[in-house]
């Protein structure tokens, strides 16, 4: 790891000051992709900031129709959270399966998000349940917030203050994990609200998380398994690596959207 | 140099170290105690795994100055007046070990799994040491473990 200096600050109006006067500064969460990064010199910051100090950064609480996440929450108290698993259980079972318990106990929403890993879970959630991303500049609909490839549209001086989630009539998520890394080779996040049905696919996209019209407008017709005729999307828009081909992920995102409907009805 | 402060297996320490210091360097090279191990730089190991504030978490994917103020727990902290834990009986008696090197992240893993889950499924306890790799066992022998610790027999 390079050296950098670390700083703890207290409020965000001090974590704001900071970015601004600070190099090449990076905001540190739970810190559970980014300190591998930077034992792996990936990354060179000046100076990392952290955001777990910062008061009323994390807690979940429900708020006009909606739960919102506080960004330094983390998977476990989301899995846990009596709160998500009334209102939206499938983001509580998403939590649950993120990485591995120990990931959990530091990991945080704000973190995975910010990183927008291709195959992580959080941003197939948000696109697929119509989250808001919300920052200390201002409010960005997940549509628009993933950009490609560990790209998000934050800006420089932009961090995530909380996740806001509004409460579907039914959803699930439903991944099927790498068997060697747990990693999702497809995760579908699927949700219903009135007739409006979402569903966005982590894992297999070559630029990241995104939603299949065809599937969501086969399900506002008709919301059953059987209206699924496998996935619409181009397979040279689907990633292909050692792991699966990109024809294996396509097909992985029918059967996945199709457990997903049969979850979400079961609920 | 920042200085950090904590209290690990009941002391209260502290001492100089790096922002970029880990805190599974801390324990091992400032606190000496080498029980905490090392066998990756993923993350994926769980060689490291201790207790920070009561929660399992891998030391080496955690600053030191993260853990500013946190109680530690680490494997030399389980033995009380000289007798160890029931899991690590447990590992002994079910030969849940071989060569050893996995075994502290294991112990301290899969005490936090009976805190959260006393009675778990040998499914649960396959779960939960998703991120606890061992080279040698094949598991079997750890989850029993495990088991014997949840059933309260001895072996
Ligand atoms: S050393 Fe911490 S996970 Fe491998
Ligand atoms: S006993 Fe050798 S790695 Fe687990």
């Amino acid at each position: 790891m390079y050296s950098f200096e670390y700083h703890n600050p207290a409020s965000q109006k001090e974590a704001e000051e900071l970015l601004a006067s600070t190099d090449n500064p990076s905001l540190l969460a739970g810190g559970q992709t980014l300190l591998p990064a930077l034992k792996h010199r990936l990354a060179e910051p000046s100076d990392l900031i952290d955001l777990k100090g910062i008061d009323g950064l994390s807690g979940i609480r429900e708020e006009n129709g909606a739960i919102v996440i506080g960004a330094a929450t983390t998977h476990c108290e989301v899995s846990e959270s009596e709160l998500v698993a009334k209102r939206i259980p499938a983001l509580a079972k998403l939590a649950g399966g993120i990485g591995d318990q120990q990931v959990r106990h530091r990991g945080t929403i704000g973190g995975s998000v910010a990183n927008n890993d291709p195959a992580a879970d959080y941003p197939a959630g948000c696109v697929g349940l119509g989250a808001t991303i919300r920052t200390n500049r201002r409010e960005m609909g997940a549509d628009n917030f993933f950009v490609d490839l560990f790209e998000t549209a934050l800006g420089e001086d932009e961090m995530i203050l909380a996740v806001s989630f509004p409460i579907p009539d039914q959803a699930a998520y439903i991944k099927f994990p790498n068997p060697a890394s747990r990693y999702a080779l497809v995760g579908v996040m699927l949700s219903k609200t009135g007739g409006d049905v979402r569903v966005a696919i982590t894992g297999a996209g070559s630029s990241g998380v995104f939603r299949d019209s065809h599937i969501e407008t086969a399900l506002s017709k008709d919301f059953s398994v059987d209206a699924i005729d496998g996935s619409g999307v181009d397979e040279a828009e689907i990633s292909a690596d050692i792991h699966a081909s990109a024809e294996y992920r396509k097909h992985l995102i029918g059967e996945m959207a199709r457990r997903a409907v049969e979850a979400a009805s079961g609920s | 140099m920042p200085t950090v402060s904590m209290a690990v297996n009941g002391k209260d320490v502290s001492g100089e170290v790096e922002g970029r210091t880990l805190l599974v360097e801390f324990i091992r090279k400032n606190l000496r105690l080498t029980g905490t191990h090392v066998g990756c730089d993923t993350s994926q190991c769980g060689a490291c795994v201790v207790h920070v504030n009561g929660r399992s978490v891998k030391s080496c994917t955690m600053l030191a100055v993260e853990a500013e103020g946190a109680t530690v727990t680490t494997l030399e902290g389980l033995v009380k007046d000289g007798k160890m834990h029931p899991m690590q009986e447990a590992f002994r008696d079910q030969h849940g070990l071989q060569c050893g090197f996995c075994t502290p992240g294991m112990v301290m893993s899969t005490i936090d799994l009976l805190r959260v889950n006393p009675d778990p499924s040998e499914a649960e306890i396959r779960d939960w040491l998703e991120g606890n790799i061992c080279r040698c066992t094949g598991y079997h022998n750890i989850v029993k473990a495990v088991q014997q610790v949840a059933s309260g027999d001895a072996a």
